[in-house]
Order: C-alpha cells, then sequence, then structure tokens
C-alpha cells in the first residue's frame, strides 16, 4: 500500500483544557423563547416544549396559511422560511415547521406565507405573482409550502436553472400539477417586474445588496434577541433545555443520561407527531455554536455535531464531488436544512444514507462526556441493532472526515423507489485505491439497507484486497457479497432485491473504475437529456 | 378557444388565504374526534376496555355503534358499510369506536390508550384467493360481444396470460376533514371536504336520524380530491354530525395522514386473466378477458368502477367478439372506490398490455399494431356495449403526435443506442386514449344552478359541482361571464352549498363543467333574456339589436354600461336572479345487459413517454413526454394543460414508484409519503411538451369543449410501455418482459434479469 491516510485504531482519552465550571451560569437561563415574526419580536412562554411551529401558527396565532399534510416532513406542505444572522446578514433556509419545535426558534427570524404579503398591500411577491402566472397552482393546499421553498430560493440564488429548482423544491410534493408549471414559476420568478423593492420582496444578487431598511430592523430585533442564557422550559412534567455553551451541554447530558437528544428534529419530530411520545427532557443542541463549526486541515474536515446536513454536504461535496448524486438524493432540502450530520450518524439507523461512505472513508467521531473526549473509529460504535459504543452522560460532538485521499476512487450510490426524498432500499460506498499494477491496495466497503447496521462488507474487502481489480475478482467479490449480508425483506424491498443489487452497485462501481478503457453510460443521472 | 385566466383562487392559493375546511375559525366550545381503528383484519370485537381513555385528559366523550340514533352505515350505494363496528371488524384500519376531547391531540392520545379484545377470524387478502373461495362483495358482471370460442376454435396466433395492476391511494394534499355543527331545531350545518355534498347531506341526515332538509353541507375547496372524497368523505362527516348532535357541540373530524391512509379505500387494483386471437397484422380477433378486481371488505362503488373498467377495456379499439367478466373480490382491507378514471384506466391498461405483447410476437412496431386495431369512422366503430363512437379524433390525433414527437426517428435512434449501451437501456412507446364522458348511471347526468345579479352588476353563480382544483369555478364563472358578455372579474362563484342548489350528483366522471356549466349557462341566458326583453321594449329595438359584450349593452347605436343596465332592470322590477338546469341528453343504459349508449361522447388523446432503465438496480428516468389531447374547443387552455399534465404525472406515478404493500397481517405498510412514493419534482421530465388537439366537440356540450379531468390520467400509460420496451431490449425485443404494475424498481429488475434470460437466443 503506498498510501496509509486512514487512523489507526487508537482511541486516545483527551482531556479538554477548559474543563467545565458551568454550575453558577446554569442559574441564569431564559425561560422565554423569543423570535421575530412579521417584523415584530413574538415572545413564548409556559408552552408545551414538544409543541411544534405548525402547531403554533395555526392554533395559537390563528395563522392556517401554512397547511399540514403529513406531520412527518415528507409532504413539504407546511413549509416555512427561517433566518439567522450570518456575518451580520440574514440568512435564510426552509424547514417543515411540523417537525421543528417551536423553542427551536429561539433567536431567529421566522416567515410564513402570509409574511410575503405582509404591508405589501394587494401586491403580490414575485414568487407569487409567478405562481400565479404559471398556473402553478390547482387545489392550492401544497401551494403555501412550494410558495415558501421558493421564496427561499429567490433570496439565496439569483436565476436559479433547473437543478437548482428541483432541488430546493424536493421536498414539496403536489398532487394535482406534474410539477411543469411550478418550475416554470421558479424559472421566471426572477423577472417578475415588482415595484415594491423592500427587503422580502428583492432578489438575491451575486453581490449582496445593501442592507436596507427592512432588513436593518430586523437585524437589530435580532441583536436584540441574540440569546445570552441557554433556554430552560418547564411545562406539564417536560423539560427541555438549550444550553448555549459545550460545557453546559456537557455538564447537562452527563446530568440527565436519558434525556433525548436533538438538533435538526427530522426523527424525533415524528416521534412526537406519530408515536405521540412523551418526552419528558429534551437537551437541545442547536444553541451551541461551537457545534456548529466545520474545521479542514490538511488531511481531514471536522463537522461539529450541530451543523446541518445542508452545510456538511456543501462542504464534503468540495473535496468528494462524486458525493453530489448522494447528496442530491439523500433527503429534501428543508430535511437538509434542519437535520445534522451527526444526528443521522448518532441516529445509526440501518438506512441512514451518511454511515455507508462514512463507514468507507474510515471517519472518526469525537465522542464526549462532561471534559473527557474520545475517538472512536466510525467502524466500532455500530454494535447492533439501536445498540452503540455510547456511554450514558455520553454524546458525539463532532465527526472527523479524512480528506487527503489522492489517487482514490470512490463512490456511494442510492437506490430508492424515487429520486427526491425517498429511504434507500440499499445505499453502498466503495473506497478504493489501486496500486501501480492496477492491483487493489487499499478497499472499503459499506453497505445501508443491508443489515442490522449499517456496515461494511469484510470478507468482500478481503477478496479484493491485493487482487488484480478485473471482471474475475469482480465475480467472485459478488458471490461474496451474498455471504457477507442477510437483508430483510420490507416496505421498501425484498431481501433478495436488496441482495441482488448489492452486488450490481459493486459492477457498476467496477464499470466507472474502466469507465477510461470501456466507456459508457452506468447512471441514469449521466444521460444527456434528449431534446 | 377562451382566454387562458388564471384559476379564480390563485391569488389566494399563493398568500395561503384559500381557506380549507380546516382553516375555517372554529367556534367557541369546538370538540375533536380522533378514532380507534382495528388492529385486526378480521375478527369479533370481545371487549373494549375504555377506562384509560375515560380518564385521559380532556376527553368528553366516547362514542360507539350503540351512539348512532340513525343507521348505522355510510355505504353509497349498497348499506355494507358501518360508520363505527359494533361487534365485527373486517380490516386493519377500520373505525371502532370515537374519542371526542377538547383538543386534537388530546383527542389522539386518549384514544391510543384503549384495549381491544379480538377473536380473531380467517382473513382473506389475495384476489385469486378470494375467488377461489367466491369471497365476492357482488356478483359478477358479464360483457359479451360475437363468440368468442368459435374464433379461438379457428385461430392459430393465440396468446394467453396473467399480470396485475396495483391500486393506488389518493394522496390528496389535505385530508379528510369534516366539521359539524349543531344548529337550531335539530338541524345540521357541516363544512367538510367532499365531492359530494349531497350525498354527505343524505348519509349525515340517515345516521342521525333527520331529514335531508334539517342537514346543511357546505363546501367550498377541496386541497385535491380524485375520487377519495366521492364516497369516503362520508364516514367522517356522519361522525362528527354523530357527535355534533350527541353532545350538541361544534365536532370536528380531520385525521391524521396515517389514520386517513389506513382507513380510507384506493384505486381497485386488478388481476387479469386473458386469452386472445390476433392475425398477423396483429389485429385482434377475439378476447377473452377476466378481471379480479380487489374491492376490499364492502361494495362501496365497486360496481360502477367495474362497468366503467368494462366500457373501457376496448379503449380506442375495435374488439368484436369479446367476453370480458369483472369478479368483485372481497378481502379484508380497506374498501376501494372511486379514483380518478373510475375503473376506466384499469379496464384500458389490460387491452394495452396485450397489445403489447402481440406487437412482440408478430415483430411489428407496437405502434402500428395500435393503429391496425383502431376504430374506424364509419365502420367497425361499435362498442361491446353497443354504442356507435361517432366522434372519432384517434386516427388523426396520433398521426399528429407520431410526427411532431418525431416517433419513427427516435424508435431507430434508441434501437442504435441499446446496440451499444450495457447498462442503461432506453424505451419509447405511444399509447393512444378514448375515454367515454358521462355517468354510466343516466339519471345522474343532470345539473343546477344559481345566478345572482346584484344591483351593481356584480354576479355570483352557485352550481352543484365541487372545487377540488380542476378549475371548475374558473371555468363556470367564465361561462357566465362570456353569456352575460361581462369580465370574469365581476364573476364570482361561490362555496357548493346543499341549501342553495338540491341534489346535486357528484362532482365525478369529469363531468363537472359539461353538466355544470350548462346549468350556469341556462341560468344566466335566462335573466339575460329577461333583460333583452326589458330593454328591447323601454328603447324600442328589435332583441337582435341588443348585444352584451365588454361589460357594457349596446342598443342599436347606444351603449350603455352592463351595471346601469343591470340597475335600471332593478328599477323596473325584473328578476336579476334565476336558477338554471341541465341534463345530457340521448343517454341510455341497461344495467342487466351492460349495454346501451351511457357516454354522450368520448374525449382522445395519446402521450409518447422516452424512459431510460438502469439495468443495474431496476430505476428508471422519465427523459421526454408529448401528451396530445383532446380537450374539445377548451374553455381555459392553461386549466386544461395543467390537467392533462398533472392526470399524466400521477398515471405515470400510479403505474411506477406508486406501491401499495400490505404485510401478512393485512396491514398497509404504506401509509405515509414516507413509505408511499408519488412522484415528486424531479420525477417531471426536463421535456414535456403538452399540447391540446385542435377539435371541436361534435356534441352540444357548453361551448363544444370536452370533459379533461380523467381522460389523460390513462396518457401515463405510455410511460409504462416504454419502460418495457426498454426491458425487452435485453432479449433484443424478442420477450415480452412479466413485468406487472406498479413497475418499481425492483419490478423492472425482475424483469431485466428474466429477459437476460433469452439475451443469447
Amino acid at each position: 500500500m503506498y498510501l496509509y491516510w486512514f487512523h489507526p485504531g487508537v482511541t486516545p482519552l483527551i482531556v479538554v483544557a477548559s474543563a467545565v465550571s458551568s454550575s453558577d451560569r446554569q442559574s441564569e437561563v431564559e425561560n422565554v423563547i423569543r423570535f421575530i415574526l412579521y417584523g415584530s419580536i413574538i415572545s413564548v412562554e409556559n408552552i408545551d416544549p414538544s409543541l411544534t411551529v405548525l402547531q403554533y401558527l395555526r392554533e395559537q396565532l390563528y395563522r392556517s396559511g401554512t397547511k399540514e399534510g403529513c406531520a412527518e416532513g415528507d409532504c413539504g406542505a407546511c413549509t416555512v422560511v427561517v433566518g439567522e444572522l450570518v456575518d451580520g446578514r440574514i440568512s435564510l433556509k426552509s424547514v417543515n415547521a411540523c417537525i421543528q419545535f417551536v423553542a427551536m426558534l429561539q433567536g431567529k427570524v421566522l416567515f410564513t406565507v402570509e409574511s410575503l404579503k405582509a404591508g405589501q398591500g394587494k401586491t403580490l411577491h414575485p414568487v407569487q405573482q409567478a405562481m400565479v402566472d404559471s398556473h402553478g397552482s390547482q387545489c392550492g393546499f401544497c401551494t403555501s409550502g412550494f410558495v415558501m421553498s421558493l421564496f427561499a430560493l429567490f433570496k439565496t440564488t439569483v436565476n436559479p436553472d433547473r437543478q437548482q429548482i428541483t432541488d430546493a423544491l424536493s421536498g414539496n410534493l403536489c398532487r394535482c400539477t406534474g410539477y411543469r408549471p411550478i418550475i416554470d414559476a421558479a424559472l421566471k420568478m426572477h423577472n417578475i417586474d415588482n415595484k415594491q423593492q423592500g427587503w422580502i420582496n428583492r432578489p438575491a444578487l451575486i453581490k449582496p445588496q445593501p442592507v436596507d431598511d427592512y432588513e436593518q430592523r430586523v437585524i437589530y430585533l435580532l441583536e436584540k434577541i441574540r440569546p445570552q442564557h441557554s433556554l430552560y422550559l418547564n411545562h406539564s412534567g417536560k423539560n427541555y433545555y438549550a444550553p448555549l455553551t459545550l460545557n453546559e451541554l456537557a455538564q447537562l447530558r452527563q446530568d440527565k443520561p436519558q434525556a433525548t437528544l436533538v438538533a435538526g428534529n427530522t426523527d424525533v419530530g415524528l416521534w412526537v407527531n406519530k408515536q405521540l411520545r412523551e418526552l419528558p427532557d429534551v437537551i437541545s443542541l442547536v444553541m451551541v455554536d461551537e457545534l456548529k463549526t466545520i474545521r479542514s486541515s490538511a488531511s481531514d474536515i471536522t463537522i461539529g455535531a450541530a451543523v446541518s446536513l445542508s452545510e456538511a454536504f456543501q462542504a464534503l461535496v468540495i473535496y468528494y464531488p462524486e458525493l453530489t448524486d448522494l447528496f442530491r438524493r439523500f433527503a429534501s432540502k428543508p430535511v437538509c436544512n434542519a437535520g445534522t450530520l451527526v444526528g443521522n450518524v448518532a441516529n445509526g439507523s440501518p438506512i441512514g444514507d451518511s454511515m455507508p461512505i462514512l463507514l468507507a472513508l474510515q471517519a472518526v467521531l469525537i465522542l464526549r462526556k462532561g471534559s473527557v473526549q474520545r475517538e472512536l473509529s466510525l467502524d466500532k460504535f455500530y454494535q447492533g441493532y439501536q445498540q452503540k459504543d455510547l456511554k450514558p452522560g455520553e454524546f458525539i460532538e463532532a465527526i472527523r472526515i479524512p480528506i487527503n485521499i489522492n489517487n482514490y476512487k470512490l463512490a456511494s450510490y442510492k437506490v430508492s423507489k424515487r429520486y427526491d426524498q425517498d429511504i434507500s432500499a440499499v445505499c453502498a460506498a466503495f473506497v478504493m485505491a489501486l496500486d501501480e499494477s492496477a492491483k487493489v491496495a487499499h478497499v472499503r466497503i459499506a453497505y445501508g439497507g443491508m443489515a442490522a447496521i449499517p456496515a461494511r462488507a469484510k470478507q468482500t474487502e478481503r477478496i479484493l484486497c491485493g487482487r488484480q481489480w478485473d471482471e474475475q475478482v469482480l465475480t467472485e467479490a459478488r458471490e461474496q457479497l451474498a455471504q457477507d449480508f442477510f437483508p430483510l425483506s420490507d416496505v421498501r424491498a425484498t431481501s433478495s432485491y436488496r441482495q441482488k443489487i448489492a452486488q450490481n452497485l459493486l459492477t457498476r462501481f467496477y464499470l466507472e473504475t474502466k469507465a477510461q478503457q470501456s466507456p459508457g453510460i452506468f447512471q441514469l443521472r449521466d444521460l444527456d437529456v434528449v431534446s | 378557444m377562451m382566454k387562458s385566466i388564471a384559476h379564480e383562487s390563485a391569488h389566494l392559493h399563493v398568500t395561503g388565504e384559500a381557506t380549507f375546511a380546516d382553516d375555517i375559525p372554529q367556534l367557541a366550545g369546538t370538540l375533536f374526534i380522533a378514532l380507534f381503528i382495528s388492529e385486526k383484519a378480521h375478527a369479533k370485537i370481545e371487549a373494549i376496555d375504555f377506562s384509560a381513555v375515560e380518564a385521559s385528559a380532556g376527553v368528553v366523550s366516547i362514542i360507539t355503534a350503540y351512539d348512532i340514533v340513525g343507521a348505522n352505515d355510510c355505504g353509497p350505494i349498497i348499506q355494507d358499510d358501518p360508520i363505527l363496528s359494533a361487534d365485527e371488524v373486517n380490516y386493519i384500519g377500520q373505525p371502532i369506536f370515537a374519542v371526542v376531547a377538547d383538543s386534537y391531540l388530546n383527542a389522539r392520545k386518549a384514544v391510543k390508550k384503549a384495549h381491544v379484545t379480538y377473536h380473531e377470524l380467517e382473513a382473506v387478502f389475495d384476489l385469486d384467493e378470494a375467488d377461489k373461495r367466491q369471497s365476492y362483495v357482488l356478483p359478477p358482471m358479464l360483457l359479451k360481444k360475437g363468440n368468442t370460442q368459435q374464433v379461438f376454435n379457428e385461430s392459430d396466433l393465440q396468446l394467453e396470460g396473467r399480470f396485475k395492476v396495483g391500486g393506488q391511494e389518493h394522496f390528496y394534499l389535505e385530508g379528510q376533514v369534516a366539521y359539524a355543527v349543531p344548529q337550531e331545531d335539530g338541524c345540521l350545518h357541516l363544512w367538510c371536504s367532499t365531492q359530494h355534498p349531497t350525498e354527505m347531506q343524505h348519509l349525515v341526515a340517515r345516521c342521525c336520524g333527520l331529514d335531508a332538509g334539517q342537514v346543511v353541507v357546505e363546501m367550498r375547496r377541496m386541497g385535491g380530491g380524485f375520487g377519495g372524497k366521492e364516497s369516503q368523505s362520508a364516514l367522517f362527516c356522519c361522525l362528527a354530525s354523530i357527535a355534533a348532535q350527541k353532545l350538541n357541540r361544534p365536532v370536528k373530524c380531520r385525521l391524521d395522514r396515517d389514520d386517513d391512509m389506513l382507513i380510507t379505500g384506493k384505486r381497485h387494483h386488478f388481476n387479469y386473466d386473458y386469452r386472445v386471437a390476433f392475425n398477423d397484422t396483429g389485429k385482434i380477433k377475439a378476447l377473452q378477458l377476466k378481471m379480479l378486481l380487489g374491492c376490499g371488505y364492502s361494495a362501496d362503488l365497486s360496481g360502477p368502477v367495474a362497468t366503467r373498467a368494462l366500457c373501457h377495456v376496448d379503449n380506442a379499439y375495435s374488439l368484436q367478439q369479446v367476453d370480458l367478466s369483472a369478479i368483485f373480490c372481497k378481502t379484508n382491507t380497506q374498501s376501494n372506490t372511486a379514483f380518478r378514471g373510475f375503473g376506466g384506466p384499469q379496464g384500458a391498461f389490460a387491452t394495452e398490455f396485450i397489445i403489447d405483447n402481440i406487437a412482440r410476437l408478430t415483430g411489428i412496431d407496437a405502434l402500428d399494431v395500435r393503429k391496425n386495431n383502431f376504430y374506424g369512422k364509419t365502420e367497425n366503430n361499435v362498442t361491446p356495449y353497443g354504442q356507435i363512437v361517432d366522434d372519432n379524433v384517434i386516427h388523426e390525433l396520433v398521426d399528429e403526435l407520431e410526427i411532431s414527437s418525431d416517433y419513427r426517428a427516435r424508435r431507430e435512434a434508441i434501437r442504435i443506442f441499446n446496440q451499444t449501451s450495457t447498462v442503461i437501456k432506453k424505451g419509447l412507446a405511444l399509447t393512444p386514449v378514448k375515454f367515454g364522458i358521462s355517468f354510466n348511471v343516466v339519471h345522474f347526468n343532470q345539473a343546477g344552478a344559481l345566478i345572482h345579479i346584484y344591483t351593481d352588476g356584480s354576479v355570483r353563480v352557485n352550481h352543484g359541482g365541487t372545487e377540488m382544483g380542476q378549475g371548475l369555478h374558473t371555468k363556470v364563472a367564465q361561462i357566465v361571464a362570456n353569456e352575460l358578455g361581462i369580465s370574469t372579474n365581476f364573476v364570482r362563484a361561490t362555496a357548493t352549498d346543499t341549501s342553495k342548489v338540491a341534489n346535486t350528483s357528484a362532482t365525478a366522471a369529469s363531468t363537472g363543467s359539461d353538466l355544470n356549466g350548462k346549468a350556469a349557462q341556462d341560468a344566466a341566458r335566462q335573466i339575460k333574456n329577461r333583460l333583452i326583453d326589458f330593454l328591447a321594449e323601454k328603447y324600442a329595438v328589435e332583441k337582435t339589436a341588443i348585444i352584451f359584450i365588454n361589460d357594457e349593452v349596446r342598443i342599436n347605436q347606444q351603449t350603455l354600461a352592463f351595471r346601469d343596465v343591470i340597475q335600471q332592470a332593478y328599477e323596473s322590477r325584473i328578476q336579476l336572479w334565476s336558477d338554471g338546469f341541465y341534463k345530457t341528453p340521448g343517454l341510455h343504459w341497461d344495467k342487466d345487459k351492460l349495454s346501451g349508449s351511457p357516454f354522450y361522447y368520448y374525449a382522445y388523446g395519446a402521450s409518447v413517454s422516452e424512459v431510460a432503465i438502469d439495468t443495474l438496480t431496476g430505476e428508471f428516468r422519465l427523459l421526454r413526454a408529448d401528451l396530445l389531447h383532446d380537450a374539445g374547443n377548451s374553455i381555459n387552455y392553461g386549466i386544461d394543460i395543467g390537467q392533462i399534465e398533472g392526470a399524466f404525472i400521477q398515471g405515470m406515478g400510479w403505474l411506477t414508484t406508486e406501491q401499495l404493500v400490505w404485510n401478512d397481517e393485512g396491514r398497509l405498510m404504506t401509509h405515509a409519503p414516507s413509505t408511499y412514493k408519488i412522484p415528486a419534482v424531479s420525477d417531471c421530465p426536463p421535456v414535456l411538451n403538452v399540447k391540446l388537439f385542435e377539435n371541436k366537440n361534435v356534441k352540444d356540450t357548453v361551448m363544444r369543449s370536452k370533459a379533461v379531468g380523467e381522460p389523460p390520467l390513462l396518457l401515463g400509460f405510455s410511460v409504462f410501455f416504454a419502460i418495457r420496451d426498454a426491458i425487452s431490449s435485453v432479449s433484443n425485443y424478442k420477450i415480452n418482459p412479466p413485468l406487472n404494475a406498479p413497475a418499481t424498481a425492483e419490478e423492472i429488475l425482475n424483469a431485466v434479469d428474466y429477459c437476460n434470460g433469452f439475451s443469447d437466443d
């Protein structure tokens, strides 16, 4: 092996220098949720910590423009846009109001479909006008969600192309139109001649526009409500803690090892809505700035536990453009905006789509318990179905992913019934290096959907290692795969289909690595669009 | 063709101001319902322990079958649909009792605390098994013409086989919802999401022991219906009403998505057994087809669904010798119901599948086999049920599409592509549609309307149709505005209301604008005629000299503003409101013999789809679709295009990614959008050419337009058959891929692997 980039299996214990001394700080907690809506600060007290933004809007503010279609973040009818201060400007992202707790809005600005018209008289927002002009609504129930996804796109991307549009709308289902008129609306929304030039109506520009009165005011309000203390809510026997610092979080986690940790709430939101689970103690990571960082070095990139999937993908795709398609079909835009990469890993679902490639890349978890850090190869984290090497009071602080892997061939493929916003039948990841004589010098293969945990195909790796990367060894490896895994049949796929495509995805990887010698099209996404 | 104006509610949709039933401000004291649904597919209920439910926070009442004052039934035709099960449950998802609480969440939390003891009974899920056991919800229907057996005895070229098509969840974005408010003197007012307000009125009255006159149903708009709110909105209307009546409080019944999908029926899934005889040009000489319908546990609308299926097996093809049967399999699953096309798509799909098989056997391009089977214009134009097809445009329509889509050249290009591409294979298909318009039950083909013109010249029109996104209210407003010569801005179509227009038919069978548009036109004409009489007398001119146009009334050389004319007419005591009525002429149908002329006319269309499949995973991608559809003289181009595209994508979803899965216990496992996959934005093809076929209805429909709600759903067929074409390429087009619908990635891969087994032949 001429390259040895992955970390040896040592798990050092690191004692963090700035040890926790948060007991006095904890007395200073905030009990009021403050966020900005329709240009004003909204203060919310005494609410059930698991009250969702959607319930709050519809049932307490009587703002019924935001709709409930599924209450599981899968249809997009409830899409709203949340903004926060980034480098002195308002940064916007679409999220599903049905699986966001109101408490998660702490210190942020919320935009709903009603925001777009607020104070603008009868004139429609360019996004709304484009939708009307394009016949973009039929029954109208999904429409406000589409409008809000488009509003986020309108403000962040000038004259988006079709791919950017479908990415932005990947979490919005429409049963009436077939989407073409909505895509058309998105293509023309920046061309709507709108006399209203307020911040809300003003499109994003390549060079940021100067801060205007509206944005100035929202920035002023955001500064004013910038959280100074941790948030603590107690209502009907339920506790919600949103610490402000990593140390406070670590302390809390130790004190309450049974508490539910949430970051994006894209999974826990469903426990609440669908299973009607009562969560007595919830600890939220969303206010811990130290967990929102992405740090890169020459050899790796470290992604904090509160970094959203969208942000993580944006950083990772720079080093791994091969993962563009995986990230695109990973989940919808609003789910990626809310959910976190570490959350996906920590959840440990056998069908989580980040883990196969993270396993193949030999990512390392940075775990923390109180003031003690340890590192653990992701490989060793998953011990069985929903069993992880995580001690009581411990949590994942960050994940470190190697980036300096020149000359490696890498791919991760997801197969699901639908391209957008679907759960994998199988997700596969391959990392391979060949030596000068085209022999396999290094190989890591991992699958999701094939076992009770995301898992490596270790026997198959063993067969490949040191062998000439040719059809003979491919055949043997395919046969071995059938011995490595015994997948289940479920609603997404049968066992035999999973087995078959696990093998076929290895074949696809083989074909792609041989594309220079035997060119061809091996994936649907590589097809040129016919005209 | 009239102007392509925006949907009348578009500006309300985009601002979130459009009010859906759940958005109506609630009255103080409103209570909420949650349903306890059966956990067993077939069982006797032995005991229910309510103690924890009663003790749960916010619970006001529990409603069981014994609280129902009137009939415990909400079946639309046959009374086999209990509202709440008293002693026996017939599917997982069947409501057993309802909890009424002070909040939606408290009701949902409480209902989970019940414990029901069941005595399990044997359950049936499989259609063949149901058929074997003669487990039926209705007696079979048979449609015969000629003597097929004789043809089979004499024919060399024959084929037989089996295939299946899956069901389809409606997935209206707005779930089922009903809000019942008690009124004085025992009356009830309901706001709900339904395609059939009159039926809701009748069924609520029946279960509450009221007269129809004591119940008012009001419906502004639905967040999608697609047939799922035709009969099956009744359960929730009835439950809200029963609770409201019992407690004398306003009660809302709205469903969580999972409950909605577990409780309500879907499109019928079909198993087909066929035998076909054909000649060497692929012309079908005789067809025997047995269709097993997956009806679920009760009849619901399965009878008329099967009738329409039988009447659409012919699709665009002249079938002279047929022997068709529909078998109503009773299974312990949701009771399947209306879904856009109402059996028509399942009927037509059968023949398209068979023709696709014939094409591969004869080696003739499937398009030519289709053409060889088309109905003639003046001969070979009698349907198996005896109606003469007198408006056939399928030849010219398909010819036009064949050219505009560049079908032949692309067919060749795809063959060449497939010769060199090992993993990705492309496929192409053109499929036609002929779809009969009218309810197959003659007396449903009637409609009423009520128009008020106010003294400032503004107009409100009310009619029996319901708005579910299809643009019915927009079209009706256009029709009225056109009749009165005024801008649509002055015409407001209002919420469907059983106290305004009585005895309405369901907004279904694509007939919404045909029926209600004509009724509204009739009402407008009556007022207009009164105005003409009045003006002719007042200004002493011939009636023909009076023209209503551009918000004005021209009386010879003189021009008056429409509103001034109205004011004058009011002051002269002219009646400025009118009812209107319409019944479709010339329909007759013998439901016992399955013969007659049930359809006023036919709508036509065709589509070409080009797909690519991945032979390693079975995934597919629609690359391009060309749709050409006959909407007659379109009333609103933009709305009609929207119906066509939307139906096409919905039809594609039905036949590809939308897979319903029940587990061995009969539990529907795909009961949320996380598991049930309707098309999403990336499924819209990058190239989508949609055009209206230039045609005027030969029948006297409103403005010579044609119905457009359901027929284009069948355009989605071309996606399925393009996939099948791509699969068969791995066997060099020799093998008929054993592909059932929905063609999920797994289904496609299995068919690819099957065909691969023949690739060396």
